[in-house]
């Protein structure tokens, strides 16, 4: 072996290691020996398939960036079929194939069935998007949720639909809810209702109309809450239900004070503003979000851009990615790709320099991210803008909405 | 409220027009080969595919899509049926099932292959139109696919009532041996059978493509409602597609109306418990002796 050939190579590493904090990763810096295999739990087809893709596409762009950084990630993705009982077969067929840590798996059963096999291995399980309180709350020691339970999301939303300045033209008396009558739905629903009076909300809830998350026509939910003549239409939705609900409003001529999804996942997806052009606009959805201030954000969108052209990150993509920057941290703190080890390391996780908008990513005795924060976003021409907290805001929310037919 | 109820009923009326047609390939090739289509739902994804990919290439609105898909999918349907199917005819009915659960299984493969499993939908101008008739709405989309739906059902009724081929597959599907005998092609009126059937699903699926964004999965969902509104109308029945059709829309309205929206499933499935309780060759079906 050349010694001066080596020594220069050894030379090189190290003066990139000392640019890496410049890059925007000053946690990262070390180059890791050895290559973390990492089992990723999504749901990659089936009806959840189109935010399990976008989640693969941020743990994908996470892992390529990682690289970068001197830490190897080998990460396999196996699809749930956006079936809940398949996340534990899912789950022990990656520990079967050598992977010491799992991410996922978006959805609230899928992540549960998931962390059984991981609790009987042994094998740490990182959360990227899943709310179910339960996750953190059945005694798993192996689960670290990097995502908010339901009730943070909840607790968040409801402040920053508080938080709406009013006006002479916004002075919100009124709300209907609309909600999907899954988990998900229910869960929301449940801690929206709890929060509203908690939180002093000076608006009053009229009605809760519930629908089939397969609904394919929403029309008579929409009729039903236009009936009720509420300031404010408040639906909690993924993507799909919210397109509906927003054609079957211009088409029903319903036009409220302002649409605000509290804790609503969808409506910031390019599938949403894509279906609805003008019609999108205006809508206000809360949800955690990245924030775009941060170092990390924008070395992510940079990157993001040149490698998905035309997609857009957000929320799936972005916890997708932390889920992986959680690993790649775990394994570079620990040495070692033993799952004791990494879950020894993930205890004492504590990185200030990420992706998403919150305090530092660490875990509770429960495993559960409590730092992680909310936003509100508003579409302004097709595109998602952070209208609050006044911290991160981009923008003053256009309140109230212009009416559909109004809109050029 | 008079003006809610009435807009109520008018869309569920809509589209439980589009459902009768649905049902109707699936109630063709029931009543003539007695074959039960488990692959119908996804033959109908493949006609919303057609719809969509027409829109999105060359911007054809549905109702010149559903022509398209109807030839299209009346081709599939016709050589399905001539080289493979027409082999399971007399096969027993596990095998049946067993050969269109497997085609269902294939299609929606293909179609996540090609397509991905991303939902796709038509976003034009109609897609936010009404027609305004006094105080009742008229969702443009709905209605016009409504309109050819009613117009398809009319004519293949029409058609099977009439033509010699059609009266030729009626005499096939009442007595096969008897229609052999007097010289009646059995294995081309079938797979012209098959072929109607499946057109009827394509038509079905490019019609309702602007209203549904198509994905991969969507024909179990498909298929599910076709049976029930077959069951309710009664097997092999045309009018019995086209009464079950309605009056499953209209049952499904009124629920999420007068009890809660997230009910409207509940109340097609007890309308089908209680006719198969009831009635049990449904609304409009026959005996069978």
């Amino acid at each position: 072996m050349n010694d001066r050939r080596l020594s220069s190579t050894r030379r090189t590493l190290l003066k990139a290691g000392a640019l890496m904090p410049a890059f925007g990763f000053p946690g990262l810096v070390r180059a890791q020996t050895g290559t973390l295999k990492v089992g990723v739990i999504l749901p990659l087809t089936g009806v959840l398939a189109f935010p399990g893709q976008q989640t693969r596409q941020g743990a994908e762009l996470a892992v390529k960036m990682m690289k970068d950084q001197g830490i190897n990630i080998e990460a396999t993705y196996v699809d749930t079929e956006s079936k809940a009982e398949t996340g534990r077969v899912a789950a022990e067929r990656l520990i079967r194939d050598g992977n010491t840590v799992l991410i996922g798996a978006w959805d609230s059963g899928a992540t549960i069935s998931a962390a059984q096999a991981a609790e009987a291995a042994k094998v740490p399980l990182i959360v990227n998007v899943a709310s179910a309180p339960q996750i953190t709350e059945q005694g798993f020691t192996m689960v670290f949720r990097n995502f908010t339970s339901a009730g943070q999301l909840v607790t968040s939303a409801v402040q920053r639909i508080k938080e709406l300045p009013r006006s002479a033209s916004f002075a919100p008396k009124t709300a209907v809810l609309t909600h999907t009558s899954d988990t998900f739905g229910q869960a929301m629903l449940g801690g929206v209702k709890a929060l509203w009076d908690k939180l002093g909300m000076d608006i009053k809830i009229i009605d809760v109309i519930s629908y089939d998350v397969r609904a394919r026509d929403l029309s008579v939910e929409i009729a039903k809450a236009k009936a009720l003549n509420p300031d404010l239409m408040c639906p909690i939705t993924r993507v799909n239900d919210a397109i509906l609900i927003v054609r079957e409003m211009v088409k029903q001529d319903f036009n409220p004070m302002a649409i605000v999804g509290p804790g609503s996942p969808g409506p910031y997806e390019k599938a949403f503003t894509d279906a609805l052009g003008k019609f999108a606009d205006d809508y206000i959805t809360c949800v955690p979000w990245y924030d775009p201030s941060r170092a990390t954000a924008k070395a992510v969108l940079q990157r993001w851009a040149k490698e998905y052209p035309g997609d857009r990150l957000e929320l799936n993509s972005g916890f997708g990615w932390e889920g992986i920057q959680v690993a790649a941290d775990a394994f570079k703190r620990a040495g070692s790709t033993k799952p004791a080890d990494l879950h020894a390391a993930l205890r004492s996780t504590k990185i200030e320099e990420h992706l998403m908008f919150g305090g530092p990513i660490q875990f509770d005795e429960k495993g559960q991210n409590n730092n992680i924060g909310g936003a509100m976003l508003q579409i302004v021409k097709g595109e998602p803008v952070l209208v609050g907290p006044s911290s991160i805001a981009q923008a003053q929310p256009k309140l109230p909405m212009t009416k559909w037919k109004a809109r050029a | 409220m008079l003006e809610f109820y009435s807009n109520v009923i008018v869309g569920g009326l809509l589209l439980g027009a589009v459902y009768a047609l649905l049902a109707t390939g699936l109630n063709v090739i029931f009543g003539v080969m007695r074959m039960v289509n488990f692959a119908h739902g996804e033959m109908v994804v493949v006609g919303m595919y057609v719809g969509y990919g027409l829109w999105a290439w060359t911007g054809v609105p549905a109702l010149a899509a559903a022509p398209i898909a109807a030839l299209l999918l009346f081709g599939m349907g016709y050589l399905f049926q001539r080289f493979v199917a027409n082999r399971f005819v007399e096969a027993p009915q596990h095998m049946q099932f067993i050969l269109y659960i497997a085609i269902a299984l294939i299609i929606t493969g293909l179609h996540a292959v090609f397509f991905g499993p991303d939902p796709r939908g038509i976003q034009s101008a109609a897609s936010f139109e009404v027609y305004q008739l006094g105080m009742i709405r008229f969702d443009a989309v709905r209605t016009q696919a409504a309109v050819a739906s009613l117009l398809l059902v009319a004519a293949l009724w029409a058609w099977f009532r009439f033509s010699l081929t059609g009266k030729a597959i009626e005499a096939a599907a009442e007595n096969r041996v008897g229609g052999q005998a007097i010289g009646i092609r059995i294995p081309h009126l079938f797979a012209l059978t098959a072929g109607l059937g499946f057109a009827c699903a394509g038509a079905a699926g490019a019609l309702v493509a602007p209203m549904f964004d198509v994905q991969p999965y969507l024909g179990g969902e498909f298929t599910l409602v076709a049976f029930i509104i077959v069951i309710v109308g009664g097997l092999a029945s045309l009018p019995g597609a086209l009464v079950g059709g309605l009056l499953i829309g209209l049952a499904e309205a009124l629920a999420a109306t007068v009890v809660a929206p997230s009910m409207k499933s509940l109340f097609s499935y007890g309308l089908l418990v209680l006719v198969i309780l009831l009635r049990p060759q449904g609304l409009f079906g026959k005996v069978e002796g």
